[in-house]
């Protein structure tokens, strides 16, 4: 093997100055898309005009800015940073590249949450729906938890995976049941499950809030544990990494992203699986990096993916979800094909 | 530094000991009343038939398998009542199931054996710079430094895990068969980066090793396990015999002395003069 084709040299410092570096691109680009999810849309907005509405208000775009974008642009930064972070502390947990917010029956049990809102409670508002999900995503997560990790071999990545199908199985099932009974319940449930930005209200925003931030903290506090436990069990309890708690805390944190997220967008697919391995194709494994750029990252495409929908089939839009899916998945094949699969 | 070669086999002031351990996995009893000493500032090299427990009894050195019965002492101090990563500052370990994570740095994973000093807001301080910069010099891994760990040959990547437990930084070291899956160049340059980290300072290297006459070229303290219980322990020279191999391994064989280095070597009995010896 010869030494020119592999990597030369570079110093660790050029690597980390690089890292910054995007870091800080990755923040204007999310800035940038947040002033354009502002102003574009069905009717255009003058960025003067977004400032003015924001600031003191008294425009003709007050209601559209103030009401209308504002909370789904916030809410695009919330839920996104939340499944793209969500989506690698899955992957890192439970060792599989392939995992996503989805693995664990986090969006069944939040989905399920949703339904039974409906369908019991009578409850046909999004602002109504955050408890609900976020119960029902603990109770999936607990169950999944319990049955994982029963018997002495404990919670292993691939147990608690198994457990994660099983449980999403079974309330999948629990959902048609119900939703299939009535059909007020199945038409409410339809709008929801599609997955959009759309339609969403301040206080949606302030309710998911507190969720997701605590649960971006205690992802963010996780990152050297979970670098220490990619080098597998012995090798991360050697270091001195408590293993339990990291996979709790890790568990308990995906909880309360994917829930919030869940509750207040309706299940997105692809953002949780895809941000991750894209940012590690730039960052390497190490999560100190992953996470953060996951932070920023998942709104960008979160924002971006909704403001092509609102672009593309003006005056109407296309769901979030689907402008997620339809990008996320080439990305992700493109991904896969481009290298192995980037470390985790 | 002390002739490790006339350190007594029990010493009160040891910094590694382990106390009338019993070992289980599950169900199956591994070890029972077993009792150590590792020497400090010795090489230890544990050997012993498959399934003898001398992994195990590492495993449980190191924390990793808490004892049903019995204690692993730490500087004077029962292991398990020290915060984890408070061991970690005084014992590396490395596994055999270590997993390198796809796509990473001989440099990144060299410093993830900084860890155990770290704290949540300064996640890298120069002393980890000066640390990984030593681990790799000391491993000959420098010029690997931004490679990534799965282009190496398999020895290059032994040198990398154990640089990553040397940026650890930790007075004992526990490695768990680091020769396995190496040809006999490789083992010989791994043990020999073990021999000059023992020499060098003071450092008490504990190896879990299949390759007996390595392990007695090696070992300034030689512990030879079967069945869970140590048979013999002490400097290979004098503890060495085909007596104890045939304890040990239930083998034949004669010893005769290693031409380079003196040190016992082992050679198994020929089958066909197996075959004389039991017509007799």
């Amino acid at each position: 093997m010869s030494t020119e084709v592999l990597s030369p040299p570079v110093a660790v410092n050029d690597v980390r100055r690089r890292l910054v570096l995007g870091l800080g691109v990755a923040a204007a680009i999310l800035v940038l898309l947040m002033a354009a999810s502002l102003a574009f849309g069905a009717e255009h907005v003058p960025f003067g005009q977004v400032w003015q509405a924001l600031t003191v208000g008294g425009t003709d775009s007050d209601v559209i800015v103030r009401d209308v974008r504002l909370p789904r642009t916030l809410l695009g930064v919330l839920v996104g940073s939340a499944l793209a972070v969500a989506g690698a502390l899955m992957q890192a947990l439970s060792r599989n590249p392939l995992a996503e917010p989805g693995l664990l029956g986090v969006n069944a049990g939040a989905s399920l949450g949703v339904v039974i809102a409906m369908a019991y409670f009578g409850i046909g508002a999004l602002s109504g729906y955050v408890w609900f999900a976020l119960i029902g995503a603990s109770i999936a997560t607990v169950a999944v938890y319990a049955l994982g990790s029963a018997g002495t071999a404990g919670a292993s990545p691939a147990r608690l995976a198994l457990a994660g199908a099983a449980i999403t199985a079974a309330l999948t099932g629990a959902i048609s049941a119900i939703v299939l009974l009535s059909s007020t319940v199945f038409n409410g449930f339809r709008a929801w499950s599609v997955g959009t930005l759309s339609g969403r209200t301040i206080p949606v925003v302030v309710q998911v809030a507190p969720f997701v931030v605590i649960g971006l903290i205690l992802a963010l506090f996780l990152v050297s544990s979970l670098n220490a436990l990619a080098l597998g069990e012995d090798a991360a309890k050697g270091l001195g990494a408590n293993v339990a708690r990291t996979r709790l805390l890790g568990v308990v944190a995906t909880t309360l992203l994917c829930g919030a997220a869940t509750a207040a967008a309706g299940p997105i697919s692809f953002v949780g699986l895809v941000v991750p391995h894209m940012v590690r194709t730039f960052t390497g494994p190490d999560h100190r990096w992953v996470l953060p750029y996951c932070l920023l990252v998942g709104p960008i495409l979160m924002i971006a993916a909704d403001l092509a929908g609102r672009m593309i089939a003006r005056p109407g839009e296309l769901p979030t979800a689907l402008v997620t899916a339809v990008v996320g998945a080439p990305v992700f094949v493109y991904l896969i094909r481009r290298r192995r699969m980037a470390g985790l | 530094m002390t002739d490790v070669q006339t350190v007594p086999e029990t010493q009160p002031g040891n910094r590694l000991r382990a106390h009338d351990l019993s070992l289980k996995y599950g169900e199956r009893v591994v070890a029972e009343n077993l009792s150590i000493d590792i020497p400090d500032n010795s090489l230890t090299m544990i050997v012993g038939p498959n399934a003898c427990g001398k992994s195990t009894l590492l495993r449980s050195l190191a924390r990793l398998l808490p004892p049903d019965r019995g204690s692993v002492v730490l500087d004077g101090q029962d292991i398990s009542r020290y915060p984890s990563k408070e061991v970690a500052r005084r014992l590396g370990l490395l596994p055999q199931t270590s997993i390198a994570p796809d796509g990473i740095t001989v440099a990144d994973l060299v410093a993830r054996g900084r860890f155990p000093h770290q704290k949540f807001l300064r996640q890298w301080s120069t002393d980890d710079d000066v640390a990984v910069k030593a681990a790799l010099d000391r491993t000959n891994t420098t010029e690997l430094a931004s490679r990534f760990v799965d282009e190496l040959s398999g020895g290059q990547r032994q040198r990398v895990w154990l640089a990553m437990a040397l940026a650890q930084e930790t007075p004992l070291l526990l490695l768990d068969e680091p020769t396995t899956y190496l040809d006999i160049a490789h083992q010989v340059e791994v043990l020999d980066l073990c021999a000059e980290l023992q020499e060098s300072g003071d450092r008490t290297v504990v190896v879990v090793l299949h390759e007996l006459n390595l392990a007695a070229r090696y070992a300034t303290h030689l512990i030879a396990m079967r069945a869970g219980q140590v048979v013999a322990q002490g400097n290979p020279k004098e503890i060495v015999t085909p007596e104890l191999i045939e304890n040990v391994y239930q083998l034949r064989c004669s010893i005769i002395d290693d031409p380079e280095t003196g040190t016992p070597l082992v050679v198994p009995a020929a089958r066909r003069s197996v075959d004389r010896v039991r017509q007799s």
